[in-house]
């Protein structure tokens, strides 16, 4: 049986048999998990609530009520019956002209304003996994690499190398500074990646962060580009998440850098990744957006979107419904203060019983401080950890080793993509485990004396509620943590 | 900081750096040898030239080879007559002296079908389910790379249906993709190692060069197919482009067939697929069967799918219908290109499961997927759609080919579907070459105003034939095309009398000029350097 199934190995690339789509990584497992029992508040009250999924569900309702009162978008309706032709025949890469335009409109209000897109630099693919794929077409040769900055979204090992040939060097980031990205950290993986002889094409970063939920600030931006402008290499920037920072106007687009600061660097150097995927929840159209600043790019990226072009139904749609300025600027502000909102009662909730996690104000999720539940300061005990919370709490969480973290114990937790309900089924489930954790604990505690490690002790800093003082309650000890149920 | 103002100081004495693509477009037209009609504006640009390659090495340095190199096959002179006719496109009221566009191999001839569909059915248009129910977030959100179940098994029956319901297909080895464009280059990296071959007939759809090589390393060695058995595939002509590869070092992974064949618009025999599937079992690789044209097949012979072939020698289970793919769209059968919708048919799971996971960087609009499952699962709608479709390309076709027949007993290869006549011009070229080829086909760009593909585009191993494309317009601009031809064909039968007396002076002299047709070698040099014009736009 090995032998026919290596003979047939044999027939097929290396790219068909290897695994750089990412996907026999044990983190699917989570996913196995909720897709075989999957919560529903009537048929299957005790399934797995889905918190990796990373959509945002919130305002289907404006969008909703959009095409109700507007049945001309689509080209197929007797009032946009007319255009029906001309648009399923339309296949020039470049898009609909008004559909590019329309982009380039909401990419500006999106960031306030602030900064102008010119449509003719509007490169679409099929969604930013299709960008991603041929911006590294476009930069790299085989072998090549880009720095990533960790904690960084995981699908870019599928999106970057797979294909491409292309290679992700992690640029450590570390909770002792929040996870900033320092020109240390920078220089570290470029000296490294030049000790073993790779060549460093660019820097990629998501801003705001996917998984962390924080962006950028100005300076730090600055300091990339001053670095990616000195080393000569590309500077990425995946800005898909651009639309959910809940305080408006501080974030930071690198396009209102080089408005601002035009000589900062060779502006061939910087692209921009965008989508509709998360701004708008549109994950299913495949909306996906190069936006670059060199024109041999535009150029070369437009000819490979043959490869990847976006249904022009969808493009119609899109255009008419983005074109029209009251819709979107409404919808962008709506879409921030339902997010804020669920942001901020899930954190203070977790707070409440003594769960941290990194300040945030953007992304559809939320960086989760589960440090202490961990048996030890290990990826093997994260992982044991997460199991537990996936077999027992029944949520799907993404663990951070998934997002090559290099410090165990964080989670990425997704919000926006459940009911209001639901939310409070999961918030339900973690206070209880909690509670039943201590519980536990206390009990042991009677029969086995254990010192209380000192590692904890950072770790009450960083947890803001106030009722946190009863769990980290000297009682506490990591020997009882539930993984040694688990293991029992 | 010093670094800094060197490199500002770097681009500022470099202006070459922010020339538009657009002109380097134009630049490496000059880079072939130019004809002897060539236009002025080859020469205009001549002098740009070392700025073009300045402009290449800095890039090469920052950018990737991908980037620099010509494989998307668009950097070519038929770019031209794209141009042209942007420039200058043909409109009954408003340009009646324009250029007709005869190269785009559209299908607009039953729109009229599906609009009418989507009148009495306004519902899926509108993300709206039968019951009026909105169905907009459940597609906004559907982003499973498996496809809309109900999709995928629509679209597989159509195939089935498409095939008179002599094969079935299993929406489980469907992969769907953005485009057939997608689908190819998927099967490529899937198959494929960077250098590896996968062997076409020629000629072939001028695309395959971009879609099958650019981003994936793999290479194309021609099949020379000749006009003297009507570009038949044969088992010699198989064999000898096996051992073509062999001796440039390639290992084969493949065939590649488009049945119905873009540009010949005839079907594979049944012999041809035999040979095929004997040919890839000896040599233990893979066949590509592009059936994008199946559902265009309007007159005898009906159309054989390799699937039907497979199954007819019992060898749906075996490790041969293993490496038999599939490519599918509804680009041509149902006019659609604008939706994007591609698929891969492969009988190897291993395949399906890598492909599926590709697909995710092509993948089609719900949207898209959800008003198709509608459409094609009326099947009532299909039913009439496909015969009304097949009588009335039948009838275009006819119409092309009698109005050439007309124009001078301008003959077309026999053929029985498509949406094209492969036009045998070889008694209108000056000289049996390419580049009388080419000078013939400007002339038809220019002089005629129709903007037709000629058959070195599509590797034609033969000079003189063109892809004329009959479903893209109205009958009454099929009509003034036909005049145009007539007249300018009248036209060189005078010229071609006072023609060849001039010519008997050029010869003589000779010697002390540039010759007029290059070497030979000259010229294949710089053809296969040159890569074509996708012909989708």
């Amino acid at each position: 049986m090995d032998i026919a199934l290596n003979t047939t190995h044999n027939f097929l690339s290396k790219i068909a048999t290897n695994d750089g789509h990412g996907e026999n990584s044990p983190y699917f497992d989570g996913w196995k998990a909720y897709d075989s029992d999957p919560y529903h508040h009537e048929t299957n009250p005790s399934g797995v609530i889905q918190m990796g999924l990373a959509e945002n569900q919130l305002c289907f309702d404006l969008i909703q009520e959009w095409i109700g009162n507007h049945p001309e978008a689509s080209i197929c309706t007797p009032q946009g019956g007319f255009d029906f032709k001309e648009i399923a025949l339309f296949q020039d890469y470049h898009g609909l002209p008004e559909f590019r335009s329309a982009i380039a409109n909401f990419m500006s209000r999106v960031r306030g304003s602030r900064v102008q897109f010119d449509p003719d630099r509007i490169v679409m693919s099929g969604g930013a996994t299709g960008a991603h794929e041929t911006l590294a077409f476009c930069l790299a040769n085989r072998g090549e690499a880009f720095l990533v900055p960790t904690p960084y979204y995981p699908g870019f090992d599928r999106d970057l190398k797979w294909r491409t040939g292309v290679e992700l060097i992690p640029v450590v980031c570390e909770s002792s500074n929040n996870f900033k990205v320092t020109l240390g950290a920078l220089e570290e993986a470029y000296d490294k990646a030049k000790e073993s002889n790779i060549k460093v094409k660019g820097l990629l970063i998501t801003n705001p962060s996917n998984p962390l939920g924080t962006f950028y600030d100005k300076e730090t931006l600055k300091t990339l580009v001053d670095f990616i402008n000195e080393k000569n290499i590309h500077l990425v920037c995946d800005e898909i998440y651009a639309g959910t920072v809940t305080r408006e106007n501080e974030f930071v687009s690198i396009a209102e850098v080089l408005e601002e600061f035009p000589t900062i660097c060779d502006h061939n150097l910087i692209h921009i990744v965008y989508s509709l995927s998360k701004d708008m929840g549109f994950p299913g159209f495949r909306v996906g957006i190069i936006y670059s600043f060199n024109d041999t790019v535009v150029n070369i990226a437009r000819k490979m979107s043959s490869f990847g072009l976006v249904s022009t139904q969808t493009q119609h749609m899109v255009a008419s419904m983005l074109s029209e300025n009251d819709f979107v600027d409404n919808f962008i502000k709506e879409s921030r203060n339902r997010l804020a909102h669920r942001h901020d009662m899930f954190t203070r909730e977790l707070a409440q019983v003594g769960i941290g996690s990194l300040e945030s104000n953007a992304g559809l999720f939320f960086w989760m401080d589960l440090r202490r539940f961990l048996k030890e300061p290990t990826f093997e005990s994260e992982m044991t950890f997460w199991r537990t919370i996936i077999s027992e709490i029944k949520l799907n969480v993404s663990p951070g080793s998934s997002f090559h973290c290099n410090e165990p114990g964080w989670f990425r937790v997704c919000f926006a993509n459940m009911d209001d309900a639901t939310v409070m089924v999961a918030l339900e489930r973690i206070k209880s485990f909690v509670h039943e954790t201590r519980m536990l604990e206390i009990k042991t505690m009677a029969k086995i004396k254990t010192k209380k490690q000192c590692w904890q002790n950072n770790l009450q800093l960083k947890l803001s509620s106030r009722r946190l003082e009863d769990i980290m309650s000297p009682q506490y000890s990591p020997l009882n943590s539930p993984m040694l149920r688990a293991q029992n | 900081m010093a670094f800094f103002f060197q490199l500002v100081s770097l681009s500022s004495t470099s202006p070459s750096i922010y020339i538009p693509f657009k002109y380097t477009n134009i630049i490496t037209h000059s880079s072939f040898p130019p004809t002897q009609t060539s236009s002025s504006s080859f020469n205009l640009f001549q002098p740009s030239l070392n700025l073009f390659i300045k402009f290449q090495n800095l890039q090469e340095i920052m950018l990737s080879a991908k980037v620099t190199c010509n494989s998307h096959g668009q950097d070519s002179s038929y770019f031209l007559g794209w141009e042209e006719y942007e420039k200058n496109p043909y409109d009954e009221v408003k340009n009646p002296d324009g250029i007709i566009q005869m190269g785009l191999a559209e299908n607009q001839l039953s729109f009229d079908l599906l609009e009418s569909w989507l009148e009495s059915n306004p519902q899926p248009a509108a993300f709206k389910k039968h019951n009026d129910q909105s169905i907009f977030k459940e597609l906004a959100l559907f982003q499973d790379y498996h496809g809309l179940p109900a999709f995928k098994n629509a679209l597989v029956k159509f195939m089935s249906e498409i095939r008179g319901n002599t094969v079935s297909f299993d929406p489980n080895n469907l992969v769907l993709t953005a485009g057939a464009t997608s689908a190819n280059e998927t099967l490529m990296f899937c198959l494929a190692d960077p250098g590896d071959a996968f062997l076409i007939p020629t000629p072939y759809y001028p695309g395959f060069d971009r879609d099958l090589k650019w981003r994936t390393g793999a290479e194309i060695v021609p099949i020379h197919c000749s006009s003297l058995n009507g570009f038949r595939i044969t088992k010699s002509a198989l064999e000898e482009a096996y051992k073509q590869a062999e001796k440039q070092n390639l290992k084969v992974k493949g065939v590649l067939v488009t049945n119905p064949s873009n540009p010949l618009g005839t079907s594979l025999s049944l012999h041809e697929l035999d040979l095929l599937v004997n040919f890839i079992t000896s040599k233990n690789i893979h066949l590509i069967s592009d059936e994008i044209y199946s559902g265009t097949v309007f007159s005898s012979p009906s159309f054989i799918s390799i699937m039907e072939v497979l199954k007819t020698r019992n060898l749906m289970n075996t490790e041969i219908a293993k490496r038999v793919h599939i490519v599918y769209s509804l680009s041509k059968d149902l006019g659609l290109p604008g939706f994007r919708i591609g698929a891969i048919y492969s009988n190897d799971e291993l395949v399906v499961s890598a492909a599926t996971k590709m697909s995710s960087f092509g993948l089609i609009s719900s949207q898209t997927q959800y008003l198709l499952s509608e459409i094609l699962s009326d099947k009532k709608f299909t039913q009439t759609y496909l015969s009304e479709n097949r009588r009335r390309l039948k009838e275009r076709h006819d119409m092309l080919v009698k109005g050439l027949q007309k124009s001078g007993g301008i003959r077309c290869l026999e053929s029985n579907a498509g949406l094209f006549c492969w036009v045998d011009m070889r008694h209108l070229l000056s000289s049996k070459t390419f580049e009388g080829e080419m000078e013939l086909w400007k002339k038809i760009v220019y002089e005629v105003g129709l903007n037709i593909s000629p058959g070195s585009s599509c590797h034609c191993s033969e000079p003189g034939w063109f892809r004329v494309c009959f479903a893209n317009m109205a009958e009454e601009t099929l009509v003034l095309a036909m005049q145009r031809v007539t007249s300018f064909v009248d036209s060189m039968v005078v010229k071609k009398n006072n023609q060849s007396r001039h010519q008997q002076l050029l010869l003589n002299n000779r010697n002390s000029r540039r010759t007029k047709s290059l070497p030979k070698w000259v010229f294949e040099l710089s053809f296969n350097q040159r890569e074509v014009a996708a012909d989708e736009r």
